[in-house]
Formats: structure tokens, C-alpha cells, sequence
């Protein structure tokens, strides 16, 4: 942070806000937490969504859906590799938030932001070939067409990992998106601001309003609200806290959410599979006589 | 599969298939005709007084001694009595599946698995008479569906997977596909031996080992099962069968050694299961219940739809999860749809289920009958109409007549709930969209089907439904190679086809 009596100049510093529904608000419960960085100084204070918010911002996300699955594999493409581009050019202000946040070395930072970015580019080019790789024609017996296509699953709720701030969040919240899934993000509890600065290239990068959503606030609190949720699709447990994994499956029972359970150490800077692209895929079976 | 309903052409009264022998004559509103019985006959089959379960490659009494009795629906008389399988059983099939995955199933090259799947096929197929009157004596379905439809497509799993077994490199599923394990396997009385075989077959092909609970209505044709791995030398404690009640299922899918669940039956006892699976390392599937759409547009051909409706909800009893439950018909048709069903459903054959003209069985049990009744009860008291067409049902066993309800509206409990039964529920529609919303407007997600001559509007609606199987101008078509699950509330992975083999393998 410049100090004015060596610049000259008094810096103007941001406010970090929630991203629901393609808006910037602060939660409606007027709460707010300090975040501070990894030597413990204080960074900024973020929004502290409440249940409300979260009901929001599923609502926001449902809203959304039918217009995002429906878009073309083609367009999702494009603007998942828009949102790349677009954090390409804010590159060394993500390296800033996720140095703070992660207590790194710049040029560690630096790695970091381009794998996020690169991470993008890959699942960009997933959105016009999973539906070839996924998908099937099935050679029943008896005078049928008959294929398998992937489907996104709906609305999925991701908690977000609680290290990886950038990178991380990356590689849970491209996979489920790229399908033409919704999502609201639950971002790192602890270090939360590079998930705001995400949302901001999100907003100017031709997402669509509600497509994704990002909440900021404490995991323990929404988590549960999240599982229990009746109009949520599938759950992402990566961020949970590991003592509320078992009772967050559980509650995610209620309507039968997809659960994509949390693994211990994952290593955000290796090349994915396709797990979790599949994991918020539901396979759809049409079958047609063939006849004259 | 409801083939043979399809088959059957809709003659219009007076008016004789080629073939068809008649007794007597129609009757000028178009009742049915009088066959002569043509029972099959059930000198193939011999049914024992008794039956043990089936553990480590033997069949033995259950530990604690004891059992209970599986009944033939059509006449309410016991069959056999069969032993009900308690936690020391559990823990024995259990341990002896853990041991034949790790010395004999898993170490096995998938060449030899495969071989013992084909074999398993080809002894459903030369036994698969003695199993259609099996299981048509312990379900009640029709000779026809179990001899035309359950048996052959159960042999044709174990065929397709066996080919699988081998190949499992090549399927796409990941870099080096391993088995899971021991996989418990909890089935329902609705097509007790194609459920099993659903079940068996893609978990062998991958590799795992398998202790399966059918129904507890319907225990015989899985026992029979059985008795064909003993018969084809499949190593012991592969494959266990463990008969019981919900009691047995639930004590099998909470055992700390499985690796791996599997379950199909109601949404309700599903949810159960997958919490009593919350925090565990366990792989779970669920294929639950549904209460499917069958969409008929102003421009669909009307017999081929009516036979389809026809197909869709009297097919087994109803007793299908994909049954086309709720008739969504376009308004400016509804009333021509709506007659021509009620015509055809005069000629349906509901009786013996061993008689090979008869095209609607016996329900499966008291239990079911009761929930069939208190649903169409309640479907009165909300205010629907209610339809049968005239028939006699047999004085002794579990009956209940093709039933129609017409002015349903989507909040009558009818329309909402799976009543799993010969009910089907009349619903009307004016515009695509409002079809689509009406079709989706449940938390099951199972199947749909679609009637229309519009190849862009079977396409258009195909992509809206929220459902995993989609038939469009048929329905109720089953096959190996093609995958079977839901969205929603109707369960997550699929079975059948290589999506079949993801829920058994890890990645």
C-alpha cells in the first residue's frame, strides 16, 4: 500500500462485494469479516454472505441455467477462453491478491496466475468435445436409433478449496461451468479476495449474469445450507471442513444431490482429468424407431 | 420391453386378426374376445418346499435359523420357504467375496472373467423357458413378458458385458480401470432376474465380487441364478445371493467391507441408503422411482400412440419406474386419444399369468395392491374420474384392473406420487412449452416419452425433457448396449452400455 507522504498520492482502495446474479452486492445481512494475509496483516474486509444470500444466489443460478445449457457448445467455449483472456490482461493484480493471500514469492504468484489462466484455456476447448467423448450411439438390437448425450446436471454449489485461492477455484469452478451448468461459489473462507477480483473478470468477459455466482463468508455456516438446499443439482465437498464432510453427504441426501466428495490433497498445479467434468454430468438416452 | 403389446394389432371390433382363433364373438362395445386358456405349462420347473442362501459358491441355511415364505401373487399360496439372511450370514458372504476378489476374481486376466459371463449367458438362454415360468409364477407377470422380454434381455446383459471384461483399457473410462471391490447389490421384485443380471454382470465383467439381495417377493429366479454359477464353475464367493427383507438389505449396504453400492427400488429407501453411505468411502449408485411423462402431440398417429400409452403403463402391471404414468395429451386431441385408449383398453387380458394370451398379471403383492388402492382412492377423493374397463379378475391372489383417470391436475396426488401400478393418469397440454413444464414439474427424472410426426419437435423436446432415457414414437425399450438411469430424485449412474461400467470401475 503507497503511503501518501511519498507519493503524494492517497491509493483508492477496493470494496469486496459478493457476485450474484451478475451484480456486485454486499450481503444482506450487512455482515463483514477481516481478511488478512498470510503474515496476518490486514488485507480488506469481505462480505459475509448469510443464508439468504446464498438462497439468492441459488435462485440467481437457476435463473440462469436454461439460457447457459442451452447456449451452444461453441459460444461456452468462447467465453470461458474470454474469461482467460480477460485475466490475462489484470494478471499482475491477481499475482498482488494471491501473493497476500498465499503468503507466496512473486514470481510463485506469478506461476500461479498462469496456470489459473491456462487452466481456463483447457476447459475452454472441453465445451464442443465432451459431448463426443462422453457421449454414445448405441447399437441396441432391434430397428432403433438410439444415442447417449452428457447434459449439465443444473444448479451445483462448489466450496470452493481453502488454500489454493486462485488456481484452485479455477479448477473447480471451469469444469462445472463449461457444460452449461450454474454454480455458486463458496470462496475460501481465509482468503477470499482473489475470488472477488475473479468475479470482476467474470462480469466483463461475456458470462451471463447468474451463470456463476460467488460468495464470500464463513464455509461452516453455508455449507449446510448449501447440502440441504432442495433446488441445488450437486455439491462440490472440496472445501468443506473435514469434520463436516459426513454430516454435509448426508444432508445433501434430501433431494439426492450429485456429491463430488473432498479428497485430501489435491494438487491444483497438475493436469486435470476428467472427473470433475463428468461429475456435474447427467447422461440423457433417446431412443427413435427406424422405419420406413 | 413391451414388444409384444406393440405387436398386437389394435383390431377394430368385429374385425379378426389373421390367426387368431376365437371362441366366442365381440360383443357390440368391442369387450373382449374369449380365448380358449393356453396355460404354459410348469412341468419345467420345479419349485422346492425349500430354499438356503447362497454363500461361497454353496447354498446353506440361513445362521439363525430362519426364514420366510414367497408367495405365487396370482393364487395368495405359498410357493417355498426361503431362508432370511441376518448379520453372520452378511459377514460370511461378505468375507467370502472380499477373499475371491483378492485371490480369485481380481487376479483373474478379464479374458477368463469374460469367458465365465458368456457361459452364465448361454445357460440363461438354454434354461430361459424354465426361468420365464419361474419367474412369472413367483412375480405374476405375464408368460409373455417374462418369456419375451425379461429372460432373453437378461442373458443379452451378461453377453454384452462379457465382451466388456477384456476390453476395459479401450472403454474410455480412464487411464487404468480398476474394480472396486465387493459390491453389495440390493434389487427389486419388478424384474427380479433382469435386475440381477443389471446388476451381476457389469460388476463381474470389471472385476469386482458381488453379494446380491433380491426382493423379498421375489427370491426364486435369483436363487436359480445361483444355481447357474455353481453350474458354469464360477469360482466360490464371487457371486452370493442373500435373500430377506428390508431388514438384510439394509444390514448388507452398512457392512464396513463393501467398497461398492448399488440399489434399485423406491426413491424413498434410496435417500436412506445414500445417508446411511454419507462420510464413507463406499461408491454408490441409485436407480429409484419416477413418474415418467408420455407427451401425445395433435399430430401424432393416434393408434401408434394409443398402443404406446398402452405399452408404457400396463406393461408388467405398471410395476415399471419408467412406466409412462402421467398421459400428457395436446388439448385439441385429448378427447379422440382419450376414447381410443378407452376402446383399446377393452381388449387388454388381465388373469393367469401363465396363460400366454394374457397381457396384464397378478400384483406382485398385498402390500403393493394396498397402495394401489389407497392412491386410486385418493385419486377419486381429489376429484379426478375414474376408468376401468369391464373385466373379471380372479377371485383369489393380487389383482387390480388397467385403471384411467382423466381431469388429473398436477397437484392431485395421482399425478405426483409413483403409484407403481396398472393406474395411468390424464393430463392436458395446448403449447410445447407448457408440455415441457408440466413434464419436468416433478422431482423424479427417470424417462419420458414422445408422440409426434415432427422430427424437429421430437429433437426440440428430447433436449427439454430432464430425464436420462427419452423415447420418442415408442416406448419402454430396453437393451444392453444402452444406458438406463435418472436425473433428480430418480437417481444418479446409469446401467447399461459402457456408461454401465463407470459405476463399477475406479478411475
Amino acid at each position: 500500500m503507497s503511503d501518501p507522504a511519498t507519493t503524494g498520492r492517497l491509493d483508492v482502495r477496493k470494496t469486496y462485494k459478493l457476485f450474484v446474479g451478475g451484480a456486485f452486492p454486499r450481503s444482506e445481512s450487512g455482515r463483514s469479516y477481516q481478511v488478512h494475509s498470510k503474515g496476518g496483516d490486514l488485507l480488506a474486509y469481505a462480505a459475509r454472505a448469510s443464508r439468504k444470500d446464498l438462497r439468492d444466489a441459488v435462485k440467481a443460478a437457476r435463473g440462469a441455467f436454461a439460457g447457459w445449457s442451452g447456449a451452444t457448445a461453441y459460444n461456452r467455449g468462447q467465453v470461458l477462453y474470454r474469461v482467460a483472456e480477460m485475466m490475462e490482461g489484470r494478471a499482475a493484480e491477481f499475482a498482488d491478491e494471491v501473493a497476500s493471500a498465499e503468503g507466496l514469492r512473486r514470481a510463485r504468484a506469478d506461476a500461479v496466475v498462469s496456470a489459473a489462466i491456462d487452466r481456463w484455456v483447457w476447459y475452454a476447448g472441453w465445451s464442443d468435445k465432451v459431448a463426443q467423448v462422453a457421449g454414445a450411439a448405441n447399437p441396441v438390437a432391434g430397428p432403433y436409433f438410439n444415442f447417449s448425450v452428457p447434459e449439465p446436471t443444473g444448479v451445483v454449489v462448489t466450496l470452493a478449496p481453502q488454500e489454493s485461492s486462485l488456481l484452485g477455484l479455477v479448477s473447480v469452478l471451469a469444469p462445472v461451468i463449461v457444460s452449461g451448468n450454474t454454480v455458486v461459489v463458496i470462496a475460501s473462507e481465509q482468503r477470499p479476495l482473489p475470488s472477488i477480483v475473479l468475479a470482476e473478470v467474470l462480469a466483463t468477459s461475456d458470462v451471463p449474469g447468474g451463470v456463476v455466482n460467488i460468495l464470500t463468508g464463513t464455509t461452516a455456516e453455508l455449507a449446510p445450507v448449501a447440502a440441504g438446499h432442495m433446488d441445488v443439482n450437486a455439491i462440490d465437498l472440496t472445501g468443506a471442513p473435514a469434520a463436516d464432510r459426513a454430516a454435509l453427504e448426508r444432508a445433501a441426501t434430501g433431494n439426492l444431490k450429485r456429491v463430488l466428495a473432498a479428497r485430501d490433497r489435491e494438487q491444483w498445479t497438475d493436469t486435470p482429468t476428467l472427473r470433475r467434468l463428468m461429475a456435474t454430468l447427467e447422461i440423457k438416452t433417446v431412443w427413435h424407431p427406424a422405419g420406413i | 420391453m413391451g414388444s409384444g403389446k406393440s405387436g398386437k394389432k389394435n383390431t377394430p371390433a368385429g374385425v379378426a386378426d389373421v390367426g387368431v382363433v376365437a371362441e366366442g364373438v365381440v360383443d357390440t362395445d368391442g369387450a373382449a374376445w374369449e380365448y380358449a386358456p393356453a396355460p404354459e405349462s410348469r412341468d419345467i420347473v420345479t419349485i422346492a418346499p425349500e430354499y438356503g442362501l447362497f454363500i461361497n459358491g454353496e447354498f446353506r441355511p440361513s445362521a439363525a435359523g430362519r426364514t420366510f415364505a414367497t408367495i405365487n401373487p396370482a393364487t395368495g399360496e405359498p410357493l417355498a420357504k426361503v431362508a432370511e439372511a441376518g448379520p453372520a450370514d452378511i459377514d460370511h458372504a461378505v468375507a467370502a467375496a472380499r477373499a475371491a476378489y483378492e485371490n480369485a476374481w481380481g487376479p483373474m486376466p478379464g479374458s477368463e472373467r469374460a469367458k465365465y459371463l458368456f457361459r452364465i449367458a448361454r445357460v440363461l438362454q438354454e434354461r430361459s423357458r424354465e426361468f420365464a415360468v419361474l419367474e412369472s409364477i413367483d412375480n405374476g407377470k405375464p408368460i409373455r413378458e417374462s418369456r419375451d422380454v425379461d429372460i432373453p434381455l437378461a442373458a443379452a446383459h451378461f453377453f454384452y458385458y462379457a465382451g466388456w471384461a477384456d476390453k476395459l483399457d479401450h472403454a474410455g473410462l480412464g487411464p487404468a480401470p480398476r474394480p472396486l471391490g465387493v459390491a453389495a447389490q440390493v434389487i427389486p421384485w419388478n424384474f427380479p432376474l433382469l435386475m440381477a443380471a443389471w446388476k451381476l454382470a457389469p460388476a463381474l465383467a470389471a472385476g469386482n465380487t458381488c453379494v446380491l439381495k433380491p426382493a423379498e417377493t421375489t427370491p426364486l429366479t435369483a436363487l436359480l441364478l445361483a444355481e447357474v454359477c455353481q453350474q458354469v464353475g464360477l469360482p466360490s464367493g464371487v457371486v452370493s445371493v442373500l435373500t430377506g427383507a428390508g431388514e438384510t438389505g439394509a444390514a448388507l449396504v452398512t457392512h464396513p467391507d463393501v467398497d461398492k453400492i448399488a440399489f434399485t427400488g423406491s426413491t424413498e429407501v434410496g435417500k436412506q441408503i445414500a445417508a446411511s453411505a454419507a462420510g464413507t468411502p463406499k461408491k454408490l449408485t441409485l436407480e429409484l422411482g419416477g413418474k415418467a411423462a408420455n407427451i401425445v402431440f395433435d399430430d401424432a398417429p393416434v393408434e401408434q400412440a394409443v398402443e404406446g400409452i398402452v405399452n408404457g403403463i400396463f406393461f408388467n402391471q405398471g410395476h415399471v419406474c419408467c412406466a409412462g404414468s402421467r398421459l400428457l395429451v395436446q388439448e385439441s386431441v385429448a378427447e379422440a386419444v382419450v376414447d381410443r385408449l378407452k376402446h383399446r383398453l377393452q381388449t387388454l387380458r388381465v388373469g393367469d399369468p401363465l396363460d400366454k394370451n394374457t397381457d396384464v398379471g397378478a400384483i406382485n403383492s398385498r402390500q403393493q395392491l394396498d397402495k394401489i388402492t389407497e392412491l386410486t382412492a385418493a385419486g377419486e377423493a381429489e376429484g379426478a374420474e375414474r376408468w376401468s374397463p369391464p373385466c373379471r379378475l380372479p377371485d383369489t391372489g393380487f389383482w387390480f384392473p388397467p385403471t384411467v383417470f382423466t381431469g388429473v391436475s398436477q397437484s392431485h396426488r395421482i399425478a405426483r406420487e409413483e403409484i407403481f401400478g396398472p393406474v395411468l393418469s390424464v393430463l392436458t397440454f395446448r403449447t410445447p412449452d407448457e408440455a415441457v413444464a408440466k413434464a419436468n414439474n416433478t422431482p423424479y427424472g427417470l424417462s419420458a416419452g414422445i408422440w409426434t410426426d415432427k422430427g424437429s419437435r421430437i429433437l426440440w423436446m428430447a433436449q427439454r425433457m430432464r430425464a436420462g432415457v427419452v423415447w420418442a414414437n415408442t416406448y419402454n425399450r430396453f437393451d444392453p448396449t444402452s444406458p438406463f438411469g435418472g436425473y433428480k430424485e430418480s437417481g444418479y449412474g446409469r446401467e447399461g452400455g459402457r456408461h454401465g461400467l463407470a459405476a463399477y470401475v475406479d478411475v
